[in-house]
């Protein structure tokens, strides 16, 4: 039961945070930064099955490889921005978690430029 | 790692309240500061763990 552990550990981290914040908010803040990853590096070995499976239906479905990393490298930016975002926001710095967003959005569209411009140049030669 | 820090966190917070009552102000600042960078080191590694993962994973760069 993975799920029981996962919760269990929230429930006792977040009493230990707790405790600890009434004492030292720097250290109970840095405590809650170090449980957000903590948990996502619980799921990562789910997070890489899916990742592989996807792969291999892209594979049988003869999807081009480029597509398929970019797909994959926009999802990868998407969890990092939104992660560190997270973590900002939760410290009450709202402005510094818009600038990552921002950052993230940006980077995501530099990546996908590429297929962009292969969607307009398949449009351009579908007309004549 | 989460008992690591909890841990650096209730023994600072002790140690901090000890060095109060006995009148070293100075001191009970220098433990905090230490403290917490050595819970931001533990944090850091994490953060590298993480990110390593994360670029393996979705073949970022």
């Amino acid at each position: 039961m993975e799920i029981g552990q996962l919760v269990g550990f929230g429930v006792m981290a977040t009493v230990f945070i707790l405790f600890i914040r009434q004492q030292r908010p720097e250290i109970g803040q840095l405590l809650s930064i170090a449980v957000g990853i903590i948990f996502i590096l619980y799921l990562l070995d789910y997070l890489r099955l899916i990742v592989e499976i996807i792969s291999e239906l892209a594979l049988k479905a003869e999807v081009n490889a480029v597509f398929l990393r970019t797909l994959l490298r926009v999802i990868g930016i998407a969890y990092l921005a939104e992660f560190g975002a997270q973590i900002c926001r939760d410290a009450g710095e709202g402005n510094v978690a818009l600038k990552i967003e921002f950052a993230g959005k940006l980077m995501i569209l530099v990546m996908t430029i590429p297929i962009l411009i292969m969607v307009l140049e398949s449009i351009v030669n579908i007309i004549p | 790692m989460l008992f690591q820090i909890a841990g650096i966190g209730i023994f600072i917070s002790v140690l901090n309240i000890v060095l109060k009552q006995a009148g070293k102000e100075e001191q009970a600042q220098m433990l905090t500061l230490v403290g917490v960078v050595i819970v931001l080191l533990l944090v850091l590694q994490l953060l590298a763990d993480l990110f390593a993962n994360i670029r393996v994973i979705f073949n970022l760069y």
